[in-house]
Order: structure tokens, then C-alpha cells, then sequence
């Protein structure tokens, strides 16, 4: 799952699952059966579950593209110059 | 959300808040029931009055309920639990409860009902008290949730004076 699937699938869940819960408090409500509003719920986070926990496609469509190993030798990383002295960080070298 | 188990653990969570919420709210709709509940009890007589060996006295009696609960059932209620108590001043205890008879009620259909029942439960005075008293039967509810706030009330429904000599 790549950082926009990521992203989508939590805003999914969330928004799914706060649908559904209204959703069901209201049909309970309205029906008035305390046991319908449990159902309709269950139903939702099962769907929800369905959607947003496997791997799909979908969640794949912005795939990193990182560079050649060939090419960022060419690229050497810019080494920073080491002003301050009292950094909490050790560089690596 | 990178992987399998986070994903799971997430969804886990916050369906769980969103359910305790929605359990919450259930509870707090209960506010908006005003029931208007109707019981009707009469003493049909008073088969047994006497004053046992150590002094206290008992009285057995056939009593007629009748009462309409069915207003106090919401989306929310798992079960009534009612009960008639016998309320009585003596010199003293300025308040005595005497549970005669009880019942849960499970469904509304049931909550409409109309008995001739002798009482339950003994109704003994802790001393001699009983003769000539006015007590007034009271029948009690509570009102068990399916999630939430629990409910209790009651309704004085009549007064009755006991005879004036054993029997």
C-alpha cells in the first residue's frame, strides 16, 4: 500500500464507519429496535473491514518511483557543513 | 495504516468508540420517554390476621392488581422489574416497606396485565402495629436498560385500613 492508499484507506474507514453508525442509531431509533441498530452496525464495520483492511488495488495507484542505484552514484549526496558543534545528533559518516 | 495489522487494529478501535457512543446516546434518548403509567390494586380480603409467638404480627391477604406499564418500555429497555410494597407509619419508624409481591416483565405486551394474587412475600410488622393501621399499597418499578441509565419510580395506588382485631 503505497502513501496515498494510506491515506485513503484510514479517511475511508473513518468515514465509513460514522456513516454507518448513524445510519444504524437512526433505523434503531426510528423502528425501535435496539437489536436492528446492532445489526445494521455490524454489518457496516464488517463491509468496512472488507474495504479498507486487504491490500487492494486501488490503494496502489501512486507507487514511489525511486531512482537507479546507477544513478544516484553519479549524484553524490551533498555533505552538510558541520557549523554547530553542540548537536545532539552524532553525524554519520 | 502500512500494514495488515495496523489497519485491523485501527478499525477495531474506532469501531468500538463509535459504539460505546452510540450506546451512550441509546441511554440518553430514554430522556425524552414521559410515560404515563396506570395501576389499579384492591384488597380483596384479608384472610389471615394474627400475632405470631414472639410478637410480631402477620397478615396474609388476597390482593387484585391490575396495571398498564407499557409506557415505561422504550427501544431501550431490557426489562421492568415491578413490585407492591406496603407503606406505613408506626411510633416508631416513621416509613415502614413491606414487599408484598413482585414481577419482571420482559416484554411490552406483558406490561398490560391484571392478577388476583395472595401475597408473595410474609407481611410481618416488626411489633404489634398492624391493628387498625392505614397503609397505602405503592407499587415500585425499575426500568433495566439495555445500555445506560437505570430508572426507578412509583405510584401510590391505594389506601386501606387494616381491621381493628386479629383473626
Amino acid at each position: 500500500m503505497d502513501w496515498q492508499g494510506q491515506k485513503l484507506a484510514e479517511q475511508l474507514m473513518q468515514i465509513l464507519l460514522v456513516v454507518f453508525a448513524v445510519a444504524a442509531f437512526i433505523t434503531g431509533y426510528v423502528v425501535g429496535s435496539f437489536q436492528l441498530m446492532l445489526f445494521v452496525y455490524a454489518g457496516g464495520v464488517v463491509l468496512t473491514t472488507l474495504i479498507t483492511i486487504p491490500n487492494w488495488p486501488f490503494f496502489n495507484k501512486h507507487p514511489l518511483k525511486w531512482l537507479d542505484p546507477s544513478e544516484a552514484e553519479k549524484h553524490p549526496k551533498p555533505q552538510v557543513a558541520v557549523t554547530s558543534v553542540s548537536k545532539k545528533k552524532p553525524n554519520k559518516k | 495504516m502500512h500494514s495488515f495489522g495496523y489497519r485491523a487494529n485501527a478499525l477495531l478501535t474506532f469501531s468500538l468508540t463509535i459504539l460505546a457512543l452510540m450506546a451512550a446516546m441509546a441511554s440518553f434518548s430514554d430522556n425524552f420517554n414521559s410515560p404515563s403509567p396506570a395501576a389499579h390494586v384492591q384488597v380483596l380480603n384479608v384472610n389471615r390476621f394474627q400475632n405470631r409467638p414472639n410478637g410480631d404480627d402477620e397478615i396474609g391477604m388476597t390482593l387484585s392488581i391490575s396495571a398498564d406499564l407499557q409506557s415505561l418500555f422504550t427501544w431501550n429497555t431490557k426489562q421492568v422489574f415491578v413490585f407492591l410494597a406496603a407503606e406505613y407509619g408506626t411510633p416508631k419508624n416513621a416509613m415502614n416497606q413491606v414487599s408484598l409481591w413482585d414481577g419482571i416483565i420482559q416484554l411490552k405486551e406483558d406490561a398490560k396485565f391484571s392478577t388476583k394474587v395472595k401475597n408473595k412475600y410474609r407481611f410481618i410488622d416488626q411489633g404489634s402495629n398492624l391493628r387498625g393501621r392505614d397503609i397505602n399499597l405503592t407499587l415500585h418499578w425499575h426500568i433495566m436498560p439495555k445500555t445506560g441509565k437505570m430508572f426507578a419510580d412509583k405510584l401510590v395506588v391505594t389506601g386501606f385500613q387494616l381491621p381493628h382485631s386479629y383473626r
